[in-house]
């Protein structure tokens, strides 16, 4: 059927900020819808706050509104565009809910709007627990045992139904945000309790427990002409149980029959059909009980979800590009088959290969937090790797992660060892719960279970992992057995066994490293061993058919066999190396840098070469570059594929760290590293050169010192006189970095940091309290520097710089100093020699600027600073690198922009309940918000939107500041009374307000007796809470402030400059409400 | 680890490790691209004469059992895959793949690079290969590819049809019962089988349709067919080459117009030989569970399991008759339809087993097809 010629205009919601549970996935997938309804010719409009994302630069809609992703402002927004429809099946649940709110207060039906995708009877079904179990009643499939509760009476009653252990999941929550596993009656009624809490309509399904069985899940496509087909099938490694967000899984499915196979076929196309999802993607789970084939259907998602990129990627299928079209009225039959060329999007892909996807996990930024696995997600990105055997699939993706794994590394035994030396009790008890309880590092204690002599079927009574994985992580077992005993061989690389062994260990995915660990040598000696032997890895197409047509575009993974279908040009092309998973400190900022970076080369004439094994991202997409090779990004497996294109020139300064890592490995190996040098990014991150770097250029830094051992930092502690900021060197996202206030925190932090980077010295800094924090990004060729722009924190030094919000421009600095700022960038710049991005964090205190860290490369900020002053950074920078000026580019003047843009964070604490939501120089935050507008209260008050903590307008604000707080309080404090909030607040801060002629109410500290402030809190009485406190004790007593707040939803700030922001927000509202505007009306040059 | 070599006529060579019986085979290779599914595709009687290499690389991960059979043995010449697993997992799971394949003397290769001989044979064409694990010899090997007979002209069908007519009564599969539960259709239509290589999906099928069904020798005259009354005959599936298959064609074209007919890939190519038309060899052949095809001219789709070589060629279809299914991805002919006499066939497989169950409403069409015949002869 050909597309619908009625509608012209479609709004498409994005999903906002990353948060766990909702990551990039939804930026590839609106990225692919926005692209694809443009291409049909509709004008299509876009709400998303999060700038880091593709989608919201201006040429990927007509009209692109970054700003918060609430159903307010889509009202608003769809009262100003009048569009003829609003797809909101991409944009995760975020943009689902947001539909579903627009569509039932009557905004849609008011302004003749169209739901496309699918339509809001067929959401409500999907997402309503009482409606889908009825639907699944109707056409015969089977649900696990459940009911509703929304109090704590119907919690009781329904759990005499359902029985123990049961699953609790709160309705309309993200990632299963507040839900869990209850083994008895007292777990029971806290979860069941803290469930409805987090519900948004406080509800709960509680559910019959099927943990243990085994999990699958179907992505299902349907067209408007009834058509359905399954994209792909995955398997999950962890059974029931696991989120399936933290779950590995592997596509397709592996040990279910053809029979069995086509049982979940044929539900699934029931299930869409009942459901009644028009269009587009639907994700369906089920659980099969591995004693008798028995299936339930767990969940349906009636939307692209995360497991849609993983299959879009696992099988090429672009399954978002072509929901889209369908939303419009394609039918399956009619899309082509972008890879194959002479078929079409109606068939079902077959793979000759394996994908597996683990998930990655940031638990050392949450000590606090359990690093259990539940129904509740938790981790916060995850990798995809491709090979021709699980078992090399799987090795594969184990190095993809990046935790220092390069296969199974024992976590018990010595390496290489006699594995079968037993364990002690400690020991194996510690094995045991590694096992039974699912837990992020429990692949690796499976391969510890084999070594120490536990079966197969031992393993699988405490795991419920299916024996086939298990039996195939034993062959790994077994073959580094193989290897370990074949160590003497490699001194006689004539040997025909060893030619053997070697080659069919790399069938089996192992790393050169790993090798080399077995073998106890150097990782080159082995990568020497390899090349004389010819043992060269080949690389195979990814083509949604099993060869049966020939595939037009390069998507390639390694493997080793005979047949290479690389087949590489001899274009001049280029090479950028992506950052890999998403993790806490590195994410989808730096993807949008490598895509950036794609698009402008390209632009210029080259050929473009991605590398990155992240399933979720735009630059995995296979029409981001002109080849894709999803691939770990290990020394090894970069050099091969260099090996093989013959680059040009690498990028390395796009993908965060991951890539910079190797830079310096890969220069050596001769591999043309383009841009700024290795030597100048090592000048910029080794400590010594570093300071004579800045003793050249006449620069400031707070003083510091170097230490390896506890004396020398106690000295130097001293000397800097305390506070002083420790962390180890060359790390990302502030990882183990801490503020210490006296020696005895020193000795403290030492027996942590030792162990979290034993290879490195402890760097100590000078604490600059009260401190401004600045951040620069700027460009700059070897000869020019261009400002891209400056961004002053709202929060002070000391909150790492991914966790403060910042606005630009600088909202409160002199001109002078942002001026000697400039001159400071660009002296840096030019000695360092960058050529591309760089960033520069800065610090000023009374008057003086200190400078804190120099990063030669792309920054997270550089998609904040493109947005804001619509000069897109990352792309000029791949133009530099390649070897064109600034000036040739047309690059000249700093942007000034004369609106106000805000960047907000975005924190994952309501996954952990028990980690403190203090800021510090470690960063936790998972993604940002942007909010622009003319003024910078409004600019603030959106970001805070963006980042779902809603300014209050009205009510009470309960204050409650540490002591050196007090007189940069009475300034905000004046605000809220000027704003006609009321205000309680403990005693000290209490008394001195009321000193300073404040009307203020007293209410008890939690330690006072009740009724206390955490009662006012729950109790509704509170509308903001403003929290600054210091000492551990203090840190401890008001920590129940901080975690109400939070479970209550309440607007919370906890730094001095953040309450003084939100006040200003506040009062920008009261005068104003906010409206909406789109980029290209703030960049109308760019339009 | 013992050796095995698989080498094709225009000179190719894989080596990699035996598995399943030792010993030398030659057929054509040609290679099916289902993810699911091996142990009905071993079963399969059409597969006869057949070297068949899977794409999906991971082969025998479920066993074998006692239930997923289409037939009573491997009729496969060799199979070819890229790792056949030794640990099958599955609650049904009896043995392993390669125990299965030596009880049946079925030789198998392992470890070679399977998508570079589908590559190969999807450039090159499927043809006829030695697979090997007593000689290795690349130049032997492939000599005595090139003197294997072709699997053109061949009667295949000869070699798989059952020896006696027989009574089928087991319905379809279910999860909870297996075959024991039976089909509660009324069993309200004498259906004759021809079985020229028969899937025993089909039978099934056709008892949960309600068909009292009988199977025939591929060789029973139509005579003797018409002489059990039935209200429809069906023709089956089955291996190789339809042209040399003289006797089926003419006994089809006996039986036109005299009982509703309907007809499932070699049958479909037979029936369409017995109304004018002819078939012609594919370069290399649609084998899989996840072929498209396009119901007349709209834009349904169904997803289809199929097997095949040989197709109907459009220009040679009479103009009594109608292209009812076209393959949405090179626009060969899937399905045909008399405009006058009740005859209807596909090339794919509704019965599905291994494959989608898509195209189910066949059998109904076919039930249909006899309702609306005997109703006719009641009037007249």
């Amino acid at each position: 059927m050909p597309k619908r010629t009625d509608i012209k205009k479609i709004l498409i919601i994005g999903a906002g900020p990353i948060v766990i549970g909702q990551a990039c996935e939804f930026d590839y997938s609106g990225t692919q819808a926005c692209k694809a309804l443009k291409e049909e010719g509709y004008e299509v409009v876009l709400l998303n706050s999060n700038p880091a994302t593709i989608m919201t630069d201006p040429d990927f809609a007509d009209r692109t509104y970054v700003e918060p992703v609430r159903p307010e402002t889509l009202a608003r927004i769809i009262e100003k565009e009048r569009p003829d429809a609003l797809l909101p099946t991409l944009g995760g649940q975020t943009a689902l809910n947001c539909a579903v709110d627009v569509a039932r207060d009557g905004t849609l039906e008011k302004f003749g709007v169209e739901l496309i995708g699918a339509k809001l009877p067929a959401i409500e079904m999907a997402e309503d627990r009482t409606l889908f179990k009825a639907a699944m009643q109707r056409i015969g499939v089977n649900v696990p045992r459940s009911g509703l509760a929304h109090n704590y009476q119907e919690a009781l009653d329904v759990i005499k139904e359902v029985g123990f252990p049961a699953i609790i999941r709160p309705s309309y929550t993200l990632g299963g945000t507040g839900g869990g596993i209850a083994y008895n009656l007292e777990e029971y009624k806290q979860m069941a309790m803290n469930g409805i809490d987090a519900s948004p309509t406080d509800e709960i399904l509680v559910e019959e427990s099927v943990i243990g069985w085994k999990e699958f899940e179907l992505e299902v496509m349907r067209d408007l002409a009834d058509n359905v087909v399954i994209i792909c099938s995955i398997e999950n490694l962890d059974p029931m149980g696991v989120h399936t967000g933290d779950s590995i899984t592997v596509a397709p499915a592996q040990t279910l029959t053809d029979k069995e196979y086509q049982l979940l076929r044929d539900a699934s196309i029931k299930i869409i059909r009942e459901i009644g999802v028009e269009t587009g993607g639907s994700n369906i789970q089920f659980a099969i009980n591995p004693a008798n084939g028995q299936m339930i259907v767990i969940e349906m998602n009636p939307r692209v979800s995360r497991s849609s990129a993983l299959a879009s990627k696992a099988t090429g299928f672009p399954i978002a590009k072509i929901a889209a079209k369908l939303s419009v009225g394609y039918t399956l039959d009619e899309i082509p088959n972008d890879i194959t060329r002479e078929t079409f999007a109606a068939f079902e892909p077959t793979i000759d290969y394996v994908v597996t996807k683990i998930p990655r996990f940031t638990f050392e930024k949450f000590p606090k937090a359990s690093p259990i696995l539940t129904t509740q997600m938790k981790s916060v990105g995850e990798v995809m790797s491709i090979g021709r055997t699980f078992k090399e699939s799987l090795q594969k993706a184990l190095r993809s992660l990046e935790t220092d794994s390069y296969g199974f590394e024992s976590r018990l035994f010595e390496e290489p060892g006699d594995y079968r030396r037993g364990l002690s009790n400690d020991e194996q008890v510690k094995l045991q719960s590694m096992l039974r309880t699912p837990n992020s590092e429990r692949l690796w204690y499976l391969a510890d279970a084999l070594r120490s002599g536990m079966s197969v079927e031992q393993i699988h009574e405490l795991t419920f992992i299916d024996p086939w994985f298990l039996n195939n992580i034993r062959q790994i077992v077994d073959m580094e057995q193989c290897l370990i005993q074949a160590a003497e061989l490699i001194n006689n690389p004539a040997e025909e066994t060893l030619r053997d062994l070697l080659r069919e260990a790399k069938q089996y995915g192992f790393s050169d490293r790993r090798l080399a660990q077995l073998w106890r040598v150097d990782e080159q000696e082995v990568r020497s061993l390899r090349y004389e032997l010819g043992i060269r890895p080949v690389y195979k197409r990814v083509d949604t058919c099993g060869a049966e047509f020939e595939a037009f575009t390069p998507y390639l993974y390694s493997t080793y066999e005979e047949e290479c279908e690389a087949a590489p040009s001899d274009r001049k092309k280029i090479i950028i190396l992506g950052g890999g998973p998403n993790r806490i400190g590195q994410g989808i900022e730096f993807d949008y840098c490598c895509v950036h970076g794609l698009f402008a080369l390209a632009k210029d004439g080259y050929e473009t070469i991605m590398v990155n094994c992240n399933p979720e991202t735009v630059s995995t997409d296979y029409d981001t570059s002109d080849r894709l090779y999803f691939e770990p990004l290990t020394f090894e497996d970069v050099l091969e594929i260099v090996e093989i294109e013959k680059p040009t020139g690498v990028i390395v300064q796009f993908g965060g760290q991951t890539p910079l890592k190797l830079a310096v490995a890969l220069e050596k190996a001769g591999v043309p590293i383009i841009g700024t040098s290795p030597d100048a990014i090592d000048r910029a991150e080794d400590r010594e050169r570093f300071q004579a770097l800045l003793h050249k250029l006449d620069l400031l830094q707070p003083e510091n010192g170097l230490a390896r051992s506890f004396e020398e930092a106690e000295k130097i502690a001293e000397r800097v006189t305390y506070p002083v900021v420790v962390r180890p060197s060359y790390v990302l996202g502030g990882r183990a970095m801490e503020i210490v206030y006296d020696v005895e925190q020193l000795r403290n932090y030492m027996r942590f940091a030792v162990k979290a980077s034993p290879e490195h010295p402890i760097l100590i800094d000078k604490f600059l309290e009260q401190a401004i924090e600045v951040d620069v990004d700027a460009l700059a060729d070897g000869s020019e520097v261009v400002i891209g722009g400056i961004m002053q924190h709202i929060e002070e030094a000391g909150i790492h710089s991914g966790d403060s919000a910042c606005a630009l421009p600088t909202f409160s600095l002199d001109d002078t100093i942002v001026d000697e700022i400039r001159r400071q960038t660009v002296a840096l710049a030019l000695e360092l020699g960058v050529c591309g991005l760089m960033n520069i964090q800065f610090a000023v205190k009374d008057g003086v600027i200190y400078l804190l860290e120099v990063n030669p490369r792309a920054s997270r900020t550089a998609p904040f600073v493109s947005k804001a002053t619509g000069r897109p950074l990352a792309k000029i920078a791949a133009r530099v690198m390649a070897g064109k000026s600034l000036r040739e580019i047309g690059v000249i003047d700093e942007i000034i922009p004369e609106h106000i843009s805000v960047k907000e964070s975005v924190f994952p604490f309501v996954k952990f309940p028990g980690v403190d939501t203090l800021l510090g120089p470690e960063m936790k935050s998972t993604g940002e918000v942007m909010g622009i507008d003319r003024e910078f209260g409004k600019a603030f008050a959106k970001a805070q939107l963006g980042a779902n903590v809603r300014l209050p307008l009205s009510g009470t604000v309960f204050i409650s500041v540490k002591d050196t707080d007090k007189q940069a309080t009475l300034e905000v404090a004046n605000k809220m009374r000027e704003g006609n909030f009321e205000i309680i607040a403990t005693s000290g801060t209490a008394s001195f307000l009321k000193d300073h002629g404040i009307d203020v109410t007293r209410v008890n500290k939690v330690k006072e007796g009740r009724p206390h402030c955490v009662d006012a809190i729950k109790s509704d009485q509170v509308s903001l809470v403003f929290n600054t406190t210091f000492g551990a004790e203090s840190i401890v007593d008001s920590f129940s402030i901080r975690q109400t707040a939070l479970f209550y939803n309440v607007a919370y700030f906890t730094t001095v400059a953040g309450m003084s922001a939100a006040a200003d927000g506040i009062l920008a509202m009261q005068r104003e409400s906010l409206d909406v505007t789109p980029l290209q009306e703030y960049h109308p040059q760019n339009g | 680890m013992i050796k095995a070599a698989l080498a094709l006529a225009d000179g190719r060579v894989f080596y990699g490790r035996a598995f399943g019986a030792s010993g030398e085979i030659s057929g054509e290779v040609v290679f099916n691209t289902s993810m699911s599914g091996y142990q009905e595709i071993l079963t399969d009687p059409s597969y006869r004469g057949e070297i068949v290499t899977m794409t999906y690389p991971l082969i025998g991960n479920y066993g074998i059992n006692m239930e997923d059979v289409e037939s009573w043995q491997p009729h496969l010449a060799g199979f070819v895959v890229k790792e056949a697993s030794d640990f099958p997992s599955n609650w049904r799971s009896e043995m392993s793949l390669d125990a299965y394949l030596k009880e049946n003397g079925i030789v198998g290769i392992q470890g070679i690079d399977t998508r570079a001989l589908v590559r190969h044979i999807r450039d090159k064409g499927a043809q006829t290969g030695i697979l090997s694990t007593l000689d290795l010899d690349a130049d032997s090997l492939v000599a005595k590819a090139r003197k294997a007979p072709s699997i053109v002209g061949q009667d295949l069908v000869r070699e798989v049809t059952c020896k006696e007519p027989y009574h089928w009564t087991e319905g379809p599969w279910d999860l909870e019962n297996g075959y024991e539960g039976g089909s509660d259709a009324a069993l309200r239509y004498k259906v004759v089988a021809y079985d020229f290589g028969i899937k025993r999906n089909i039978l099934r099928n056709l008892v949960a349709c309600g068909c009292d069904v009988t199977v025939v020798p591929a060789t029973t005259s139509a005579a003797e067919v018409l002489a059990m009354q039935p209200d429809g005959v069906f023709l089956s599936n089955g291996p190789g080459d339809p042209e040399p298959i003289v006797y089926a064609q003419e006994n089809i074209r006996a039986l036109l117009g005299k009982v509703p007919l309907f007809g499932i890939c070699l049958g479909h190519q037979l029936l369409s030989i017995a109304l004018g038309g002819k078939t012609f060899k594919l370069k290399f052949g649609h084998r899989g569970g996840n072929q498209p095809v396009q119901r007349g001219d709209g834009h349904n789709v169904e997803i289809t399991a199929q097997n095949h070589g040989f197709a109907v060629a459009p220009d040679s279809i009479p103009d009594q008759v109608a292209v009812t299914h076209t393959n949405l991805n090179d626009d060969t002919i899937e399905g045909v339809c008399h405009m006058q006499m009740p005859a209807f066939s596909v090339q794919y497989h509704p019965e599905a087993s291994p494959g989608p169950h898509d195209a189910r409403y066949l059998f109904d069409e076919f039930i249909k097809l006899m309702e609306n015949w005997k109703k006719r002869a009641e009037k007249n």
